[in-house]
């Protein structure tokens, strides 16, 4: 296996808040790669850090090879790295549709989105295959502020995958929805797993991140505490002192999934 | 085969094309010139800041380099008083975006906030220049070539081509919005950061949104010039023309293609009628402040808007009313639950 | 140039620039705890200037005495502005409709002073209006120094009421972050009332000394409301600190392009100096960049 994406040596300050510091990732080609620990561990910064939203203070970011440690949000995802965010982030006052079609553009100049329509018959169909997939075809006229929480988070996902991204970041999309959709969307992830993508995902779901992912990283105070296989992090003590070392959360069923692991 | 929305454009065109033929009397010619101008300037204010929400309040920028263009042109190519001078209208609405090129780039660094803020210092950095400057005439102003075509019909022309300007920024508007361009547009007023981390550059998209929208408005001013023969710099660097057409634009509907049209038509006609009839400034500005919080508070998404919510409601009250009736109405399913 | 102009522009600076980062501060305030963009501000302190004056020639009350009547009465208009118009915004674009609103606001209060005033240019009067003092060879006015003590000592309590009241404690919150503060049991109603009515009491002894060093009338409100904008993007939205140092800043380079250059340029220097910081900062002086990024 090859790694895709690989953070090495990241730091990143808040003020006096010490983020990230000295932080290491890899993922493999390929994997679904879970990324967890406590509140606060810097989980979240790093997705920022990689995909350009947050400049890091030290350290590198690659991606295929490529150095994309200061590039823009837009550079990072023309590249080939898409995210979903935690609260989730669509164009509330646009349509479903019109939401799948802001992705498709990243490799084409500005100017030519002047001149050209809002999108090509395959766009649409793409598009549309795409609202399928995740399951909200139907609602491809609907304003996309009308959709519910867990219809978004299938949005968000459905129009990252519109530009076909060798690697996805989803920050926590177990979060906030009820336990079928959860299995709904574990469910996609591994059929986009099997047609290759790669994936990193950020959740507190303990059972959603052990089935799923093939390698879990833990993180703790800002830097990387363990990596491994799912059932090796279980097994690891460190883990445990972790979170419940940590003090500053009251996530217990996050502790509970650890011990009873 | 005509559809219904189709055919209220068509009549609306042939009203507004057939006004200065069944309209003679100067003094309401005069009130249909301001209006098309306001409409043509509104229409292009609203397809950048009603698209992305970046509310611009520096557009009399546009509007007075335009008029100044105009002015110094056919002052300094000793143009024939005339209707060649018409051609100088296009250079003012070019010269309008030059300038908006560089201040887009400085302006929109910033979050939306702080650009309104910033459009405005900007705009007194250009009416401080022209009242200072010489080549401005300063205070006194600029006389340009008196056009002697017969006082009767005196304004058609210009009606004609600010009609000209409006169908312009109307298509152009219509083009943008359904242009990928435009899609941009909105999707930057929605999320900006969202849309930067999908690929969108959302700062050239910004640039040549606001760019573009100078373009008619510079021409507005130029033919603004024309029009009265003599411009001040606190008339065409006026902070109430930057207000007013984006209330023209809330009025109507921000972000719609017909809000600021119609906001512009009631605003400018009734705003001109109320001048003519009311001498006393004061006054005025109080009719038009109390009118302006009316607006603002009771219909917050403009006429358009409101319209068509109330028209979708009664809709969609039908449409319950059907599905009551059949208790197999499909629930649309959350996507991935089975 | 010869040290005296220099040090002249730098008692301009701060003396008068303390005052217009009095009127400022208000300004920054609101914008920092309601995301409103108060372009009332300016006639609302050519209001609370008319006040002092029309208390000063009908019942001859001085006019540092009249401030008892008028900062109340300001801090009433506020509340009554906020309450029957900002409070009814909401929805993404409140801040954009803030703008319109006091817009409106501030056409119906300059249509009213224009007819009860007339538009002819007034000046506020005192027996310390006209007089002065030197130091060496800088000149004091009187008024000026007063001035200047007084913003100092409204700004301080502003400070102190920030920073060691209960009430400031939600204040701050709110200026952070109004959804935090919220959520805490904060009511973000009441503390938006509040600021707004404070915001705008200021200008009443803003105005007052505006009106006793300048000459003015309804329309003098658009020049004003300019500066404090320029004041308050350059000191960063929402920092207190910031509009002080712009506040002060802004007088002093505009007073030294007066003397080395020409008093003609001495206005548009504030803009340009804008223009110039917001290349580098675009933030301005002390303001965050607000990247949404969770």
């Amino acid at each position: 296996m090859t790694t895709l994406l690989s953070a090495s040596g990241v730091s990143r300050a808040f003020g006096g808040l010490q983020a990230l510091s000295l932080c290491n990732l890899d993922v493999e080609k390929g994997s679904i790669t879970g990324l967890i620990g406590p509140n606060g561990s810097g989980k979240t910064t790093l997705f920022n850090v990689i995909t350009g939203y947050v400049k890091p203070d030290a350290g590198t970011v690659t991606f295929n090879g490529q150095n994309i440690t200061n590039a823009r949000p837009d550079a990072v995802f023309s590249l080939g790295v898409g995210r979903t965010f935690q609260l989730t982030r669509i164009f509330s006052r646009i349509s479903v549709l019109e939401n799948m079609l802001i992705a498709t553009q990243h490799d084409e100049s500005w100017l030519r989105g002047l001149l050209r329509s809002k999108s090509s018959k395959t766009e649409v169909d793409n598009a549309m295959e795409l609202l399928d997939f995740v399951g909200i075809a139907k609602l491809a006229d609907l304003q996309a502020g009308a959709l519910s929480y867990g219809q978004r988070k299938l949005l968000e996902l459905a129009y990252v995958l519109v530009a076909d991204p060798d690697v996805i970041l989803l920050d926590e999309p177990a979060g906030g929805v009820n336990l079928t959709l959860i299995n709904g969307i574990a469910e996609k992830i591994r059929t986009l797993n099997k047609a290759g993508k790669t994936f990193l995902i950020v959740e507190h779901n303990m059972e959603f991140v052990m089935s799923l992912c093939d390698s879990v990283t833990v993180m703790h105070q800002g830097s990387n505490l363990v990596t491994g296989t799912p059932a090796e992090v279980r097994a690891n003590p460190l883990v445990l002192d972790a979170y419940l070392g940590g003090g500053d959360d009251g996530e217990d069923d996050l502790r509970e999934a650890v011990a009873s692991a | 085969m005509l559809s219904k929305k189709n055919l209220w454009w068509v009549l609306a065109a042939a009203v507004f094309a057939l006004f200065p033929l069944v309209v003679t009397n100067p003094l309401y010619t005069t009130i249909g010139v301001f209006t098309v101008i306001y409409m043509a300037c509104a229409t292009s204010w609203n397809m950048f800041s009603g698209y992305s929400g970046y509310i611009a309040l520096g557009s009399a920028v546009f509007y007075g380099s335009g008029a100044y263009t105009m002015a110094l042109l056919s002052i300094h190519l000793h143009m024939a008083a005339g209707s060649s001078q018409f051609w100088l209208v296009p250079v003012g609405g070019l010269v309008a975006m030059a300038f908006a090129a560089p201040i887009g780039w400085i302006a929109l660094r910033v979050r939306r906030h702080t650009f309104v803020v910033i459009t405005i210092a900007v705009f007194f950095i250009f009416q401080l220049a022209a009242i200072n400057f010489g080549f401005t005439g300063g205070t006194s102003g600029l006389n340009l070539p008196f056009i002697t075509w017969g006082f009767q019909n005196y304004n058609t022309p210009f009606y004609y081509v600010g009609l000209i300007l409006v169908v312009f920024a109307t298509l152009l508007s219509m083009a943008v919005r359904r242009s990928r361009f435009g899609l941009q547009l909105l999707a930057i007023r929605d999320d900006e950061d969202r849309a930067l981390g999908l690929g969108v550059k959302v700062s050239a998209v910004k640039i040549t949104g606001f760019t573009m929208s100078a373009f008619t408005v510079g021409m507005a001013g130029a033919l603004y010039a024309l029009f009265v023969g003599q411009i001040y710099p606190q008339f065409v660097f006026d902070p109430m023309f930057d207000v007013s057409i984006a209330l023209m634009t809330f009025l109507g509907g921000l972000g719609t293609l017909t809000g600021p049209l119609l906001g512009a038509l009631i605003l400018e006609a009734s705003q001109q009628y109320l001048t003519v009839t009311f001498s006393n400034g004061s006054l005025y500005l109080i009719l038009f402040g109390a009118l302006f919080l009316i607006v603002i508070i009771f219909m917050p998404q403009g006429i358009v808007v409101y319209l068509r919510d109330r028209v979708t409601k009664r809709v969609e009250r039908e449409r319950a009313a059907v599905a009551a009736n059949d208790i197999a109405s499909p629930d649309v399913a959350l996507g991935g639950a089975r | 140039m010869n040290s005296v102009a220099l040090l002249s522009a730098a008692k301009d600076g701060i003396l008068t620039g303390a005052v217009y980062a009095l009127m400022a501060t208000g300004l920054t305030l609101i914008f920092g705890v309601m995301d409103i963009i108060n372009l009332a501000q300016g006639i609302l302190v050519i209001l609370g200037a008319y006040l002092s004056y029309a208390l000063q020639v009908h019942w001859g009350i001085d006019l540092f005495v009249g401030l008892l009547i008028t900062i109340p009465l300001m801090f009433i208009v506020g509340v009554v502005i906020e309450r029957a118009f900002i409070g009814r915004l909401k929805g993404p674009e409140k801040t954009a409709m803030s703008i319109l609103v006091t817009y409106a606001v501030s056409l119906l209060i300059e249509g009213a002073l224009n007819m009860v005033f007339s538009v002819n240019d007034v000046q506020l009067h005192g027996w310390y209006v006209a007089k002065s003092f030197a130091i060496g060879q800088v000149h004091f006015g009187y008024i000026y120094v007063a001035g200047f003590i007084l913003a100092a000592v409204l700004l301080s309590s502003l400070y102190i009421m920030l920073y060691r009241t209960r009430f400031g404690v939600s204040v701050r919150a709110s200026l952070a972050d109004q959804t935090s503060a919220a959520l805490v049991g904060i009511d973000v109603r009441r503390v938006s009332t509040i600021t707004f009515g404070i915001g705008v009491a200021i200008t009443a002894a803003g105005g007052m000394v505006y009106g006793a060093t300048n000459s003015f009338n309804a329309s003098s409100s658009y020049d004003l409301i300019s500066r404090l904008l320029t004041i308050i993007v350059l000191g960063g939205m929402g920092s207190l600190g910031g509009a002080m140092l712009a506040g002060v800043g802004m007088v002093f380079i505009g007073d030294m392009v007066g003397v080395l250059w020409s008093p003609v340029w001495s206005s548009m220097s504030y803009f340009v100096v804008l223009v110039i910081v917001l290349l580098v900062r675009p933030q301005g002086l002390f303001g965050k960049l607000s990247a949404r990024v969770a």
